[in-house]
Formats: C-alpha cells, sequence, structure tokens
C-alpha cells in the first residue's frame, strides 16, 4: 500500500496534470461545440505553440514574452488555417473535417521537423520557476505549483469570455443552435473565425505552460490530442465545465492508477471513457442530442 | 557458367543422324525431350554466379549490374532522430562501398567496389517505429525490388518482427539499435543479425563499473519503458548489479511515447533509492531525464542510464548529463586510439558536418559487416552469406575493436564502452559529453549460446 504522503502527492499531481489537460481541452471543445469541427490539428497547434516559446526564450530570455509570441503566432495561425481552409468544410460530412484537419496536423509537424530537425529541444524553466517547493507532504518542481496556479487563472479568464461577455453569449448559442443564431441576424462567419481563434489562444496559452515541463519535439502534441479527445468525450462534447472536470478527472486517472500499477494508468483512462460513454453517452456535463 | 552448360546440353539433345532405327528414333526422342527440360529446371532453379538453387531473392534480385537494399527507420515517433541518424550511418556506407573507399575495405578486406561488384542502391522508409508498418515497407520491397537485405530498427518490437520476415522470406535481416535480449535470445532468426549491445551484454559490461564508482550497497529503482526492450533490460540490469550487492526497490512501467513522467517520478522519489536507472530511450529519454532533473531527483541519487540513448545528451545538455553512467554502442572518442574508428568518424564528419552518434555507428558497421559477409562468401545465394556469417574463424578490426560473429545467435561479439557524463567545465568541445571510463571484453560479456533460448530456424 502506497503511504498516505504518496497518496497526497499523487493526488497533487493528478490536480496539476488535469489542469494542463483541462487548458487543451477547452480549446478542443470551443471549437468542437460552436463549429462542429474536431479539429485533429489541435496536437500539432500545441506543439508549434510550444516550439515558438521555446525559441523565444532561447532568443530573449523572457518567459513572458515567450508566451505572448506562442499566443500570438497562435491566433494568427487558427485564424489563417480557418480562412484558409476549414470555412469551407463547416456543411461537409465530419469524416472530410477530420480528413482535412488531420492533414493539417500532419504538415505542421512536418515542417516544424524540416525547420528544426527531429530532435528534442529543452526549453529551460524561467527563473521565478526553478527549484523545487517542499509542502510537507510532498517535493514538487516549483515551476510545476505555478503552472497550475497561471492555468487556473487562464481557465477563470476563458470562463469569464465564454460566459459574461457578447462573444460568449453568441459562442454558447452557436453550440445549442448555430441555425437559429445565423437567423437572429448574427455574422456567423466573423463569430465562426474569433471562436477558432479563441480555440487556438487556448492551445497557444496551453504550449508556452507546458514546453518548460517536457521535452519538445514534433511529436509532442500526439499523446496530448489522445488524452484531450478522451477529456472530452468525459466531460461532454462541446461543454466548457466538461472540459474542466474531464480534464480534472482524466489527471487524476492516471496518477492514482500509476500509484498502485504503473503499466495500466491509461488502460483505466480509457476504461473510465468507456464506462461515461455506456452510462451517459452525452458525456457528463454534455446535453443529449447536441451534435 | 551454368547457362553454357545448359546450352552444350541442349545441342547435345540435337545431334540426330538421319538414317534412324526406332529403337534409335526412341533414345533420340527421349534425349531431346529430355533435353529440352534439362535447361527449362536450370533457368528455374540455379542462378547466375554459382550452382545453387533458388532461395529469397537469389537469383532475380542479382541479375543485374546493381543489387537493391531497403532501409526501414522510423523517421517519426519518439525515435525519429535516432532513425534519421541511422540513414546517415547506412548511406555512408553504401557511399563507401559504391565508391571501393578504402576505409571501408579495412572492415570487409575482400570489397573492390560495390558488393560482389554489383552497385548497391536502396530506398528509405519510414517505419514510424511500428512492427506492422515495417514489415509493410520491407515486404514490398521484397516482392517489388527484390531486395537481397533489408535492415534498420531503432525498437527491439520492430527488430523482432523484421527478423521474423527475413527469416519467412530468406532475405538477410540486420537491426541496427535493438536492445531487448530476445532479439538474438528466443526470437533469433537464421536470418537475422545483430551487431550493437543489448540487455544481457550491456548490463554485464556495466555493473562491476556501477559498484565500484558508486557503492555496493545501494537501492535502485527503475523506470521501465513497457515492452520487450525494457522489460528485458530492467532483468538484466537487476541480475547483475543485484549480484554485486544492489537491492531493487521499484519498478515503474510507463508507455513507449510517454511525454508526462510526473506520476511515475513522484513514485520514484518517494522510493528511498539512492540511485534512479532510467531505462526510456530517444525522446521519452529526453523526457523523463528532464522532468527528474526538476523533481530534484538527480540532485538526491545517482543517474544511471544503462542503455543510452545516442542524443539525450544533445537532447538535455551535459549540466544533467555530467557524472551520469551508461552504455552506448559507440562513443566518438574511441577514435582516439582505433585508426578504423577514425576513420569512420572522420568520414561522416566529411559527409554531414557532425561528430557522429551511435545511431549512424551502428548502422554504418552493420553495412559494412554485411559486404563483408556477401564478399566472404563469394555469392548472393543466401544459405551461403548466412554461412559466411557464421564462420567463427574470422574476426574483424571494426570501429569497436576486434569483433567475430557468433554462429550459434548471430550475435557480434565485440567490446562494449561503458561512458560516463563529463563535466560541463571539462568538455573540450560541445559534443565532448562523455569520456569512455571502461571498455568490456568481448567473449566475457556474453551469455551462454543456450542462455535466452535461441533456435535459429532453417538456411532454406
Amino acid at each position: 500500500m502506497p503511504s498516505p504522503s504518496l497518496f497526497f502527492a499523487q493526488l497533487f499531481n493528478g490536480l496539476a496534470l488535469g489542469s494542463l489537460l483541462a487548458l487543451v481541452s477547452a480549446g478542443l471543445t470551443i471549437i468542437l461545440g460552436t463549429l462542429g469541427v474536431l479539429n485533429f490539428a489541435h496536437g500539432a497547434m500545441f506543439m508549434v505553440a510550444a516550439y515558438v516559446a521555446w525559441w523565444t526564450m532561447v532568443a530573449t530570455q523572457s518567459y513572458v514574452l515567450a508566451a505572448l509570441a506562442a499566443c500570438a503566432v497562435l491566433v494568427v495561425l487558427g485564424m489563417i488555417i480557418e480562412r484558409g481552409i476549414i470555412q469551407f468544410y463547416y456543411s461537409r460530412p465530419p469524416e472530410d473535417q477530420i480528413l482535412v484537419t488531420f492533414g493539417i496536423g500532419v504538415v505542421l509537424v512536418e515542417v516544424i521537423r524540416v525547420i528544426f530537425g527531429g530532435i528534442s529541444h529543452s526549453m529551460p524553466v524561467p527563473d521565478w520557476g526553478s527549484g523545487i517547493v517542499n509542502m510537507g507532504f510532498l517535493i514538487y518542481p516549483k515551476y510545476r505549483v505555478l503552472a497550475l496556479g497561471i492555468i487556473a487563472v487562464a481557465l477563470l479568464a476563458l470562463y469569464l469570455v465564454l460566459y459574461r461577455t457578447r462573444l460568449g453569449l453568441i459562442v454558447r448559442a452557436g453550440i445549442e443552435d448555430q441555425r437559429m443564431v445565423g437567423l437572429l441576424g448574427i455574422n456567423v462567419k466573423r463569430t465562426f473565425l474569433a471562436v477558432f481563434a479563441l480555440g487556438s489562444l487556448a492551445v497557444g496559452f496551453a504550449g508556452a505552460v507546458y514546453a518548460p515541463i517536457i521535452a519538445v519535439n514534433p511529436e509532442m502534441g500526439e499523446q496530448l490530442l489522445v488524452q484531450s479527445f478522451v477529456v472530452v468525450v468525459i466531460g461532454g462534447l462541446g461543454s466548457f465545465p466538461g472540459a474542466v472536470i474531464g480534464g480534472l478527472i482524466a489527471g487524476e486517472i492516471l496518477t492514482l492508477t500509476t500509484m498502485f500499477n504503473p503499466a495500466y494508468s491509461h488502460v483505466m483512462l480509457y476504461l473510465a471513457m468507456a464506462v461515461v460513454l455506456v452510462l451517459r453517452p452525452q458525456g457528463l456535463f454534455g446535453v443529449e442530442g447536441r451534435e | 557458367m551454368s547457362n553454357k552448360n545448359d546450352d552444350s546440353r541442349m545441342s547435345s539433345g540435337h545431334e540426330t543422324d538421319a538414317a534412324l532405327s526406332r529403337r534409335s528414333f526412341m533414345k533420340s526422342s527421349a534425349g531431346v525431350v529430355g533435353g529440352l527440360m534439362v535447361p527449362s529446371i536450370f533457368s528455374l532453379a540455379y542462378a547466375a554466379d554459382g550452382d545453387h538453387p533458388a532461395v529469397g531473392n537469389y537469383p532475380a534480385g542479382v541479375q543485374g549490374d546493381t543489387v537493391f537494399v531497403g532501409i526501414s527507420v522510423p523517421l517519426t515517433g519518439p525515435y525519429s532522430t535516432e532513425g534519421a541518424d541511422e540513414q546517415r550511418g547506412y548511406e555512408l556506407a553504401i557511399a563507401q562501398l559504391n565508391a571501393g573507399d578504402s576505409r571501408i575495405k579495412k572492415i570487409s578486406p575482400n570489397t573492390k567496389q560495390g558488393v560482389l561488384g554489383k552497385k548497391v542502391v536502396h530506398e528509405v522508409a519510414d517505419n514510424e517505429t511500428d512492427p506492422n508498418t515495417a514489415v509493410q515497407a520491407n515486404t514490398r520491397w521484397i516482392r517489388d525490388k527484390k531486395a537481397m537485405m533489408i535492415t534498420g530498427s531503432v525498437s527491439s518490437a520492430v527488430a523482432i518482427a523484421c527478423e521474423k520476415l527475413a527469416q519467412r522470406e530468406k532475405t538477410p535481416y540486420l537491426a541496427c539499435i535493438s536492445g531487448s535480449n530476445d532479439t538474438t535470445g528466443k526470437d533469433c532468426q537464421r536470418y537475422g543479425f545483430r551487431s550493437c549491445p543489448f540487455a544481457y551484454n550491456s548490463a554485464k559490461a556495466q555493473a562491476p563499473i556501477l559498484a565500484d564508482a558508486l557503492g555496493k550497497d545501494r537501492k535502485a529503482v527503475y523506470l521501465v519503458p513497457d515492452y520487450t526492450y525494457g522489460h528485458t533490460v530492467y532483468d538484466s540490469m537487476t541480475e547483475f548489479t543485484e549480484a554485486l550487492g544492489w537491492k531493487t526497490v521499484g519498478k515503474q512501467l510507463a508507455p513507449l511515447g510517454t511525454s508526462d513522467f510526473s506520476s511515475y517520478l513522484l513514485n520514484i522519489a518517494n522510493s528511498d533509492a539512492d540511485v534512479m536507472v532510467n531505462i526510456a530511450f530517444g525522446a521519452d529519454a529526453a523526457n523523463s531525464t528532464k522532468q527528474a532533473k526538476q523533481f530534484g531527483i538527480l540532485d538526491k541519487m545517482a543517474y544511471v542510464v544503462p542503455y543510452m540513448s545516442p542524443f539525450l545528451a544533445d537532447e538535455v545538455g551535459a549540466d544533467i548529463m555530467q557524472d551520469v553512467y551508461g552504455v552506448q554502442d559507440f562513443w566518438w572518442t574511441m577514435a582516439d586510439d582505433n585508426q578504423i574508428a577514425k576513420d569512420f568518424v572522420d568520414a561522416f564528419e566529411e559527409k554531414y558536418g557532425d561528430k557522429p552518434r551511435w545511431s549512424a555507428a551502428a548502422a554504418y558497421m552493420q553495412t559494412a559487416l554485411w559486404a563483408d559477409a556477401v564478399e566472404r562468401a563469394g555469392t548472393w545465394y543466401p544459405p551461403a552469406v548466412v554461412k559466411a556469417y557464421e564462420d567463427e574463424s574470422v574476426t574483424r578490426d571494426t570501429i569497436y575493436g576486434e569483433a567475430h560473429w557468433r554462429a550459434c545467435d548471430h550475435q557480434l561479439v565485440r567490446p562494449i564502452p561503458v561512458v560516463k557524463g563529463k563535466k560541463p567545465a571539462d568538455m573540450r568541445n560541445k559534443d565532448d559529453f562523455f569520456e569512455v571510463v571502461g571498455m568490456s571484453g568481448a567473449e566475457e560479456v556474453m551469455p551462454a549460446c543456450d542462455h535466452f533460448g535461441c533456435e535459429l530456424g532453417p538456411y532454406t
């Protein structure tokens, strides 16, 4: 049996890991819920953000600039992808959307590989985040503790945008009934662009926050993409609170299982997804019948 | 040769006399029929460079002036850096063979130009570190391109799948990076060959050095990739370190391609071990090492990477890698006292502008030793090439030192370098990450032939 201190340490670690999954999944679920597009390029966009953050950090030694650059580049990239490709796919079948976004993901990964090679790069932890903190029951990297706070603030900001602004109102209305929103005279085209940019901003920020923790390489987004799909399925398609709660649940499942049997941690995650799909197919916070 | 003989037999069948008796007519008719049949059988079954029956792609693959080899390496996924580097090693060796470069002739003394006078042509495919993708690519080359050799791997799961295919197709397969005991152990194949160190001999080579440097009463905790490579390195490392007094206090299995190791590392940090042994490879090794540092583990535990990824130091930096122990197939400073290694390092630098890492070194050596085996066989007939490999009387000078192939399991018997990370202040240049702190003897670190239950399959 693991000791109580290890249990609490893993519980905390689950929270930290889960918050990151929540942030990545939030971007995915906003785009999916509003635009109905399952964005398979999401993992690759996360990777691009991490590369921008790493490159900027190495060039300027400023983490703030790195995060800003990652967000800015991702918003622009998101808008180019939406205007250039995705907008032509809104009325096409889901399989076409999956294929085209998957293709965009492959292109992004290969472009980065051509520019920077396949080798892993290491983004340094900013000075204010280096070292470890001793919380009594656990010793934990200071940066990860701070990242948890940063992500909480980012999720709160996203919540405020979605629930306290006119754009958020339109987005949430769009999640419920896209056609009706259009019939009410709202410029759906511009709103869609804004939504895609918002989702890209979320993933850009996640990439910048995560880059000092993991090795930056062209494949880094792949595993995260799969896990954030699981989070979205558990939380409910298109639901922002669902993404947050789903992320935390996924984080806890991964870490707590590791404590007992590391080999089963990912199996348990998919098992949890299967259980949710059987008992509540629309996800924990999803609305039945939503597409 | 055999074609000429066939023609002469055929013409003898046509020598019939104008004045025929019934008996002589019957005899000569039988001769004609027999004579017509003989060449057809011969042309089907016997080939251009000796009296050998058709086996694998022989003789179809050696009819022209070129011979095809298929190289499947991971160019995407967690092992893509090593895969791309293997490609550079293969292409350097092939270029040297085709040019008849004097440097590669030191490893393969019978080489003149190409291999048995034929130019080597190749294609490269991305095996995605996936056994099925690798088998598909190799199958296509064997069927469509009549490949006479296939090669490339960073994952033992891929290497084992490819050597099984090689056995079915009777086409030699050269594993490149493959650390599992199974590759030349329970899954060994008559048509599979491995030159790099593997779990058993790398563990046996480094265990005494670790015990000397870190102490004999250590408690070790392991981070283990959850597939054949990780399991067998774990088995061998625990076997040899426990024999010297170490105690194993934990084993964390992580899936291939994990990016966030935090939950495993928390368990390790809480394990009261004083040595962390990390078996992860490629991008996984870079990720887990970087995160272990962030969790403060590397400041309170000694760190051992027993089967060290070729680019780990490049990826995480000398600060983290200083004082870290492990085994590599080759480290470029071995060129300081080995002319063949120096030739290789110089040629590699000439062509690519970098010091080589061991992914390229293993690819280069495997190709050179394959050329040597084919030249010694004097024929492309696959069983003869395999038998040339199995001739234990032949030793060759290599970039590792003197080496020979073992007939019983097709493992190269060669010295193994144990390395230790240099302090950043001691580095002579940006590539000078390691010093070689020990070279094992070749034979003494090998398992007994039957230790892992290797049974090579049939020749034909």
